[in-house]
């Protein structure tokens, strides 16, 4: 490569250069922010037994007024109480507990399982990478939501009476199916630029095994590209779950509450009285879908300005 | 400093140190460090210089096409005497498709590609001279016609993809002339395309600027391209001129050892465009932080301990219109002396690899 | 016109896949799916339901006769104990709703979203430029319930300005329609004009680097012809695909957002049917739906060959 015109190009793009120079540093403030508040929750969540916070269960009828208003905050119970004396501070971090369950569980199947399709494809090419390409552009052909919803309702209707599935199993793996398309063309994506790289063609070469060169040599280049769609895809995730109990299916609130069922809930029951019982699990769901798609931004701008280095 | 062109009353451009700075990370690049010409109506002048040396960004900067983001502009650029060196896009815009046009270097790039020929070559007119449109139209296949393109009202109709690379940079001639522009820059017109459509490209460039009386910038790495078209002939160097003359001067008694360089290193006809300059060991020095002294010493064969820490001015010696900057200059005793010490001395003719 | 049959024969079997798919998971429930869909229902009735969907068939041939009827338009029944309604006069009342909303989304997205990505590309690294950029990265994030909520308490309720529910026909006149429109418009446009913009906007900023941009300007054409003509030309082919793949969660969202405002869409169809336990009902709306999308998306392909003169010379 000529050295002197590489100079042209340097002072052409000297603003582009700066922009990447600062997506490169550390996460930044909006970064660290958001890593903080999903740490805080995801933490929250994880502890959430343990934590001195009452029972979601428990029901404090004897501070709510006769009229089933509650007060929005009084001593032990920061975020006040819902109609039915309910805390909801509790109700938030437990919601958190199921919802983030949900939306992890359902993006590791997606990895998983696109990860795998997605590496195959990409990785065999010819009639494996025709096949599951196919079967991805089927389960693309329905609206991500609408497909989620459908196979709750025949997989929850197949498990009422088996048992065999708790709802929020259902959930993760209904979800889990609607993420893993997306997840897996990326993937194949990826594999199939990696494949052709020198050190994959050497281990070819030396003749090694394909999975071997499928797991060892080409997946650990393939999973950032992979990672930060897997964030984004959490956070879509946490959405979805929030949009299918405002759509009827999902975790039932009696049994447990999730972010989407208190939503849900409190939409139809508190928004014109007691608004602010609606607005709490959608803050959790906004801050949490915020952070995970800044963050999810700036692990691809960092992965991008890596791979136009190399 | 007298201009090259002294006998003339009034130029029709005129540039006074004119400086073009890139803000970069690094820090400013000096892509564009102090340059004067003047030009007159009809004639044309040859840029030439290796890719990088600041040659099309001073075309751009002329022109003021650069970006304002992080570019610094300095310098005087008087066009017929009015001075437009600083003036911002709203006041060029008058200038711009009619007074001054551009060629730009490759016809792959510069033409849009879901626009149609045509609309891409009347649009200038319809906007600049407030003709009707059919009027726009029939010019349009005029200006088709006379930059050589067979069958021109089907060629109206299609999109730049369905031409050949020798087709779309005459389309681009056609777009650049339709409002009769008085001043021409042609930034590498040929550089793009097969060697044997470049002849053509360049001879319909001469053609069109005699017919029209037009003034040209040809800028060009290819002293071979200018040699038998330019009146006269700049020659730049990591952002400055280093020697400037009528180009007959030039090739006769050239004086910079750059310049030798160059036409030493004037390509054959079977390389391929924008190939390294193999006569020239090195590469041109960083911009950020050019040497104190002549920016070209570290890669010249001349060169001496002086030059390494005293820049040379760019001024005319015993023929008047040929200024160039050197302190041992090619073809006078000085010169040889030097390049006899280097030899003796066993110094390669790449001191340093720039940095 | 090869390119539009090949696309022809790709929808079909994906609708056909995707529907016999659907038909699987019919199967997939436990026992007898009649005593599901009508357990109120009496031995002879639950045999006659049986019969009408050939459920006592095996399940490719189940599946032949749905599409059969499907093609016809004949969707199947709603079972309730006391009538059975077919589903395809919900469809017929119902469809309308939702692809209103979905038409003025798109079109509200549009209107916002192009001058926006021009203005914003254009004005690139400004302050205002960044403002807009962090307002547009946090209305990304906010879910489209969230916004319908917030616009349904804050302007229904609280200001009382627009109902916070309903549906009220073209023809009952222009604001009335309207007036049930607008916040769920606005709830599902509002993360759609926040991708677009961003997307457009960086196309832009690359585009804004081109040649033929420096050559359009070179012609002395004014800025405003630069940037409208010249430079969002070529990036409506990203907007394109863009719109192309937000349609899906254009719909998902539509549905939701029915389901908030009470909005008599698909959505409702939806609901109820899952409710219910309608799995034919369902399964026949979900393929309706599955069919739109597909269909949007040919006639965005068909869109690109009349936008990309290059497109439409290679197929």
């Amino acid at each position: 490569m000529s050295v002197s015109g590489a100079i042209a190009p340097n002072i052409q793009l000297g603003a582009k250069i700066k922009v990447e120079k600062e997506k490169r540093k550390r996460l930044g403030i909006t970064g660290t922010i958001s890593a903080v508040w999903l740490a805080l929750i995801g933490l929250s969540a994880l502890l959430a037994p343990w934590l001195p916070i009452p029972s979601p269960k428990q029901a404090y009828i004897d501070l709510v007024q006769p009229d089933g208003n509650a007060p929005f905050s009084t001593s032990g119970h920061v975020l006040g109480l819902d109609g039915g004396g309910h805390d909801m501070l509790a109700q938030t971090i437990h919601g958190a507990r199921v919802s983030l369950q949900i939306a992890f569980g359902a993006v590791m199947f997606g990895m998983v399982v696109g990860g795998f399709l997605g590496l195959s494809a990409g990785f065999f090419k010819g009639k494996v990478d025709r096949f599951i390409s196919t079967l991805f552009d089927i389960f693309l052909a329905v609206p991500a939501l609408i497909l989620a919803m459908s196979l709750v309702a025949f997989l929850s209707g197949s498990s009422a009476q088996s048992g065999f599935l708790s709802i929020e199993r259902i959930m993760m793996l209904a979800l889990g199916i609607v993420a893993t398309p997306p997840l897996g063309r990326i993937a194949r994506a990826s594999t199939l630029t990696w494949s052709e790289r020198e050190f994959v063609m050497a281990a070819r070469a030396q003749g090694a095994k394909n999975f071997k060169i499928m797991f060892i040599e080409i997946l650990p280049n393939v999973l950032p590209a992979m990672m930060s769609i897997a964030l984004l895809s959490v956070g879509v995730v946490v959405v979805a779950e929030g949009g299918l109990s405002l759509l009827g299916v999902g975790v039932n609130f009696t049994d447990k509450p999730s972010w989407g069922n208190m939503i849900a809930l409190y939409a139809q029951t508190d928004l014109q009285l007691h608004p602010w019982l609606v607005f709490t699990p959608i803050i959790a769901v906004f801050l949490t879908v915020l952070s995970l798609n800044n963050l999810g931004d700036i692990i691809r701008a960092r992965f991008d300005a890596k791979e136009t280095t190399l | 400093m007298t201009d090259t062109m002294a006998a003339s009353s009034e130029p029709l451009i005129a540039l006074r140190d004119v400086t073009t700075y890139f803000k970069t990370p690094r820090g400013l690049v000096r892509a564009v460090d102090g340059v004067s010409f003047s030009l007159e109506r009809g004639k044309t002048l040859g840029i030439v210089g290796e890719s990088g040396c600041g040659k099309s960004v001073l075309s751009k900067s002329i022109m003021g096409l650069l970006p304002k983001r992080n570019v610094v502009r300095g310098g005087s650029i008087k066009f017929e005497g009015r001075e437009v060196g600083q003036a911002g896009a709203n006041e060029l815009r008058e200038l711009w498709g009619n007074q001054m046009a551009m060629v730009f270097q490759d016809p792959m790039t510069a033409l849009n590609p879901v626009m149609r020929v045509g609309n891409q070559i009347t649009e200038s007119l319809i906007h600049n001279l407030d003709v009707s449109k059919d009027f726009a139209q029939e010019t349009a296949l005029q200006l088709l016609t006379s930059v050589g393109i067979p069958e021109p009202s089907r060629r109206l109709r299609q999109y730049p993809f369905e031409l050949s690379g020798g087709m779309r940079q005459r389309v681009m001639i056609a777009i650049a002339l339709a409002c009769g522009p008085k001043l021409l820059f042609a930034d590498e017109p040929t550089t793009a395309l097969d060697v044997t459509v470049q002849a053509q490209i360049l001879d319909l460039l001469d053609a069109q600027q005699a017919e029209r009386f037009m003034a040209m910038i040809l800028v060009t790495h290819d002293l071979g391209v200018v040699a038998g078209r330019a009146d006269d002939i700049m020659v730049m160097y990591a952002g400055q001129a280093v020697e400037k003359a009528p180009t007959r001067t030039l090739f006769a008694q050239m004086r910079h050892p750059y310049t030798e360089a160059l036409l030493k290193s004037i390509p054959k006809l079977d390389q391929a465009s924008h190939t390294r300059l193999d006569a020239i060991g090195g590469r041109p020095p960083d911009l950020v932080h050019p040497p104190t002294g002549c920016r070209f010493a570290p890669r010249c064969p001349y060169a001496q301990d002086r030059c390494l820490q005293e820049a040379p001015p760019l001024v005319s010696h015993d023929t008047p219109g040929h200024e160039f900057a050197c302190w041992y200059p090619v073809g006078t005793p000085e010169g040889a002396e030097a390049l006899a010490k280097n030899q003796a001395a066993g110094i390669a003719a790449t001191v340093s690899g720039g940095n | 016109m090869a390119f539009l049959m090949r696309r022809l024969v790709r929808v079909i079997t994906v609708v056909l896949f995707v529907t016999f798919f659907s038909y699987f998971l019919l199967n997939l429930l436990p026992g007898d799916p009649v005593d599901t869909i009508a357990p109120f229902a009496t031995k002879e009735i639950k045999e006659a339901i049986r019969k009408e969907n050939h459920l006592d068939r095996a399940v490719p041939v189940q599946y032949w006769f749905w599409v059969e009827k499907f093609v016809q338009g004949d969707l199947g029944y709603n079972y309730t104990p006391s009538s059975k309604n077919p589903v395809a006069d919900d469809v017929k009342s119902h469809f309308p709703v939702s692809v209103q909303l979905v038409l003025y989304s798109i079109l509200l997205t549009m209107l916002c979203a192009i001058p926006l990505g021009v203005f914003t590309a254009y004005a690139a690294g400004s302050r205002l430029d960044r403002g807009i950029n962090t307002v547009l990265f946090g209305a990304f994030s906010i879910p489209d319930f969230a916004i319908g909520l917030l616009l349904a308490y804050f302007v229904g309720v609280k200001l009382g300005w627009l109902p916070n529910g309903g549906y009220k026909p073209f023809g009952s006149g222009l604001w009335t329609h309207a007036r049930t429109m607008i916040l769920p418009v606005i709830s599902l446009a509002i993360a759609q004009i926040a991708g677009f913009t961003r997307v457009l906007r960086s196309d832009m900023i690359a585009t804004l680097q081109e040649d033929f941009i420096t050559m359009a300007k070179s012609k002395g054409i004014s800025g405003k012809r630069v940037l409208w003509r010249h430079a969002l030309r070529p990036s409506s082919l990203t907007l394109l695909t863009v719109a192309g793949l937000n349609v899906g969660a254009l719909i998902g969202g539509t549905v939701v957002i029915e389901a908030i405002f009470n909005l008599p869409g698909m959505g409702l169809i939806l609901t109820s049917a899952i409710r219910g336990r309608q799995f034919i009902a369902l399964q026949s709306t979900v393929a309706i739906i599955a069919i739109g999308y597909v269909l949007i998306n040919v006639m965005i392909d068909l869109l690109y060959t009349v936008l990309d003169p290059r497109v439409r010379n290679v197929s």
